[in-house]
C-alpha cells in the first residue's frame, strides 16, 4: 500500500537500487516526508476532531460532572428544597446500589421508583442484546450464504434485503406493534389470543422479533461482502480433495469470513445495547422491556443530575463491551478500515 | 447398489437431479428471504390504504381501498402536523449530511491518503465516537440547551446528530479513499497540474461516487433517527419519526393504526425508492470498511 503512495519519481529511484548513503537518505527522506504529510494531515483532521470534541467530548465531559451533583429537589429528611451541591459519588451509589433518600435516611429504593429498575434494566438490555445479535448473526450468515449463489432473482434479492434496513425504527415499532395487536395479523394467522405487548415474555419476544427483522438483512449484506472475498479456488481445491460441505463450511469459510464477521457482530452489538426506539415505541418500556437507554431518558426530566451519572454508567458499560471485543474476540475495526487497501 | 454399476447416463442424470435439488433449495430459500424482508412492509402499504372500519381485515390483498387515511394524516384537526414535521426531518437531516459531509471529507483524505503518527489513535478516536449510546449526549445536552434557550430549535437537533453521522461518515469514506487509484493523481502531477488542479481534475471525479454514496448514508441515518429528537424537539420542530410514534387519533385510547401506517408509508416510501435505485452504492457503502 505504501508503495503505491510513492511518488513515481522515489519510485524510479528506488528501482535503481541503494547507492553508498542509500540507507541515511532513504531514512532522512521518510522523516521528511512523514513530518510533511503530518502537517497536511493535522490541518485535514483537526477540523473534525474539533466538531466530535464539541459535539461529543464536551457533554460526555459535562455529564461526568453533572453526575456528582445533588439534583435540585425536596430533602426528604429536612422537607426542604435543596438547590444541589456537590454529591461525590452519591448518584452512582443510587443506581447501582439502588438506594435512594427518605425521611429517615438512605434505604432502599421502593419498588417502582425509577432507582429501583437499575439492575433489571441493565438485564433487560443484555437479555435483549445477545438474543438479537445472536438470531441476527445465524441468520443472517444463512441469509448470505444464499445471496452469495449464483441464480436468476439474485438481484431483486439483494434489494429486498435493503428494505426491512432503510425503513425508520420508528416506523418498524408502529408496523410491528400493528403487526402484535390484539386483533392483528399475527394473532389471526396463527389462530392465538396473546396480547403481545401486554406481559413479559411476549412484549419481550415482540421487540426481538422486530429488531430482527430490521437488522438481520444488515448482518447478512456485511457477512456477505466477507464471503465475496474468499477466492472460489479454495472451495474448488477442497472439492477435488473430497471435502464435505459441512467441512468446507466450518474449515473454510467460517476462518476466512471470521474477521469480517467479528466486526460486524462488534457493532451490532454495541447497537442493540444502545436500544431505545424499539422498546420504547412498542411496549413505553412496560412489561421488563425497560432498557437502560429508556431508564435515562425516563430519569431526565426528574433529575438531570442522576440521569448523567446513569448516562455515564451506561456508556462505561458500552465501552467496556466494545473492549473485550476488540482485545479478546479479535474484532479490530480500527485495523479493518486501514488495512482495506492490502487485500487488493 | 455400488457406483461402478452405474453407466455414464445413469450417473449424469443423478447429478443433474442433485443439482436441480441444490437449485431448488436455493430458490426456495430466496423466496423465504424475500418473504420475511417484504410481507411486514407490503402489510403496511394493504393498512395505509384500507378503510378505518376495516382496520383489523385479514384479507391479504388490497380491499376498501381510499386515500382517507393520508387526508387525515395531513389533516391538522387531531392536532398532527405532518406537513411540518417532514419538513422539519428534511431540515435537520440536511444540515446534518452536509456539516459532516464538509468535515469528514477532508479527515477521510488525510486518514486514506497520508501517512503520520496518531493516525491509529484518529481512526480509534472515530470510531470510539461512534459508539457513543445517545443518552450519553442527550442528558447534558438536555440540560445545556435547556440553558441556553435552544431547547426545541434546529441547531438543537442538529449538533447531537452530527455525534452519530460525523464518525459515519469518515470512516466509510476512508474506507472508501483507500481503494481509489491514486496513481492517477500522481501521473496528473506529472503531467504539470499543480496539486490543486489534480485535486480537481482527477480526483474529485473519481471521489464523487464515494461521497455521494456517504451522503446518502448519512441522510437516512439522520432521517431515521429518533431518540435525539424525541427528547430535544418541541412542537415547532417536531421530526417524523417523532410524529409518528406518538400520533394522534380521533380516539383518546385507540390506536389510529391506519392513520400511522399511511405516515410510515409516506415516510418510508421515498427512502426506499431511494434504497433501490442506488442499491450497489449503498451495499457498498454499508460494507465499506467492515470488511478486509
Amino acid at each position: 500500500m505504501s508503495m503505491q503512495a510513492e511518488p513515481l519519481t522515489r519510485r524510479g529511484k528506488k528501482s535503481t537500487g541503494e547507492g553508498p548513503a542509500g540507507p541515511e537518505n532513504k531514512e532522512v527522506g521518510q522523516d521528511r516526508k512523514q513530518k510533511t504529510q503530518g502537517r497536511a494531515a493535522a490541518l485535514l483532521i483537526i477540523p473534525s476532531m474539533i466538531v466530535l470534541g464539541i459535539v461529543i467530548v464536551y457533554p460526555v465531559i459535562d455529564a461526568i460532572i453533572m453526575s456528582l451533583q445533588k439534583d435540585a429537589g425536596l430533602d426528604p429528611v429536612t422537607g426542604s428544597f435543596v438547590a444541589g451541591g456537590f454529591a461525590g459519588f452519591y448518584n452512582y451509589v443510587h443506581w447501582i446500589l439502588q438506594q435512594c433518600n427518605t425521611p429517615s435516611g438512605q434505604a432502599s429504593c421502593p419498588a417502582g421508583t425509577l432507582g429501583s429498575q437499575f439492575w433489571s434494566a441493565t438485564g433487560t438490555t443484555f437479555l435483549l442484546t445477545v438474543i438479537t445479535v445472536a438470531l441476527e448473526t445465524v441468520i443472517g450468515f444463512w441469509m448470505a450464504i444464499i445471496m452469495s449463489r449464483t441464480f436468476r432473482g439474485r438481484s431483486a434479492l439483494r434489494a429486498a434485503v435493503l428494505v426491512p434496513w432503510a425503513i425508520p425504527t420508528a416506523v418498524t415499532a408502529k408496523l410491528w406493534f400493528f403487526i402484535f395487536a390484539f386483533d392483528g395479523i399475527a394473532n389471526t394467522l396463527f389462530h392465538t389470543s396473546i396480547l403481545w405487548t401486554g406481559s413479559e415474555v411476549p412484549a419481550r419476544a415482540a421487540i426481538i422479533i422486530a429488531d430482527v427483522w430490521k437488522t438481520t438483512p444488515f448482518m447478512a449484506l456485511l457477512i456477505l461482502a466477507g464471503l465475496q472475498m474468499i477466492p472460489d479456488q479454495v472451495y474448488e481445491a477442497a472439492k477435488v480433495d473430497g471435502a464435505t460441505a459441512w467441512q468446507r463450511f466450518t474449515q473454510i469459510t467460517l476462518p476466512l469470513v471470521k474477521p469480517a464477521l467479528m466486526v460486524a457482530i462488534l457493532f451490532r452489538t454495541l447497537d442493540a445495547l444502545r436500544m431505545y426506539d424499539l422498546p420504547a415505541i412498542m411496549t413505553a418500556g412496560a412489561n421488563g422491556t425497560t432498557t437502560l437507554s429508556i431508564l435515562v431518558v425516563n430519569q431526565i426530566r426528574i433529575g438531570f443530575n442522576s440521569a448523567a451519572a446513569l448516562s455515564t454508567i451506561t456508556f462505561l458499560i458500552i465501552f467496556i463491551v466494545a473492549f473485550i471485543f476488540v482485545r479478546f474476540l479479535g474484532a479490530n475495526a480500527v485495523e479493518s478500515a486501514t488495512n482495506s487497501g492490502k487485500v487488493k | 447398489m455400488s457406483v461402478a454399476t452405474l453407466d455414464p447416463t445413469t450417473a449424469k442424470t443423478v447429478a443433474r437431479r442433485r443439482e436441480r435439488w441444490a437449485s431448488s433449495r436455493t430458490y426456495i430459500s430466496a423466496a423465504i428471504i424475500l418473504i420475511w424482508c417484504l410481507l411486514p412492509f407490503y402489510w403496511m402499504l394493504v393498512t395505509a390504504f384500507r378503510d378505518v372500519g376495516y382496520t383489523f381485515d385479514p384479507t391479504p390483498w388490497f380491499t376498501h381501498v381510499t386515500w382517507d387515511n393520508f387526508t387525515t394524516v395531513f389533516s391538522e384537526k387531531l392536532g398532527n402536523h405532518f406537513a411540518q414535521n417532514l419538513l422539519n426531518s428534511l431540515i435537520v437531516s440536511s444540515v446534518t449530511t452536509a456539516v459532516a459531509l464538509l468535515f469528514g471529507v477532508f479527515a477521510a483524505y488525510a486518514l486514506a491518503r497520508l501517512e503520520f503518527r496518531f493516525k491509529f489513535l484518529v481512526l480509534g478516536f472515530v470510531l470510539g465516537a461512534s459508539m457513543f449510546p445517545g443518552v450519553a449526549i442527550v442528558t447534558p445536552l438536555f440540560q445545556l440547551f435547556t440553558n441556553i434557550g435552544w431547547m426545541g430549535t434546529y441547531q438543537a437537533l442538529i449538533i447531537p446528530n452530527i455525534s452519530f453521522v460525523l464518525p459515519l461518515t469518515v470512516y466509510t469514506l476512508t474506507s472508501f479513499f483507500r481503494e481509489m487509484p491514486w496513481e492517477l493523481e500522481e501521473a496528473a502531477r506529472i503531467d504539470g497540474c499543480t496539486q490543486g488542479e489534480a485535486f480537481r481534475k482527477v480526483i474529485m471525479p473519481l471521489a464523487a461516487p464515494a461521497v455521494f454514496t456517504t451522503a446518502i448514508l448519512a441522510f437516512i441515518g439522520a432521517w431515521n433517527e429518533f431518540l435525539i429528537a424525541s427528547q430535544l424537539s418541541s412542537e415547532a420542530t417536531k421530526t417524523v419519526t417523532v410524529a409518528i410514534a406518538y400520533f394522534a387519533g380521533s380516539q383518546p385510547h385507540q390506536e389510529p393504526y391506519t392513520a400511522v401506517m399511511a405516515a410510515g408509508t409516506v415516510v418510508t416510501i421515498p427512502l426506499v425508492i431511494l434504497v433501490l435505485v442506488f442499491q450497489r452504492k449503498i451495499v457498498a457503502g454499508l460494507t465499506a470498511g467492515a470488511v478486509k
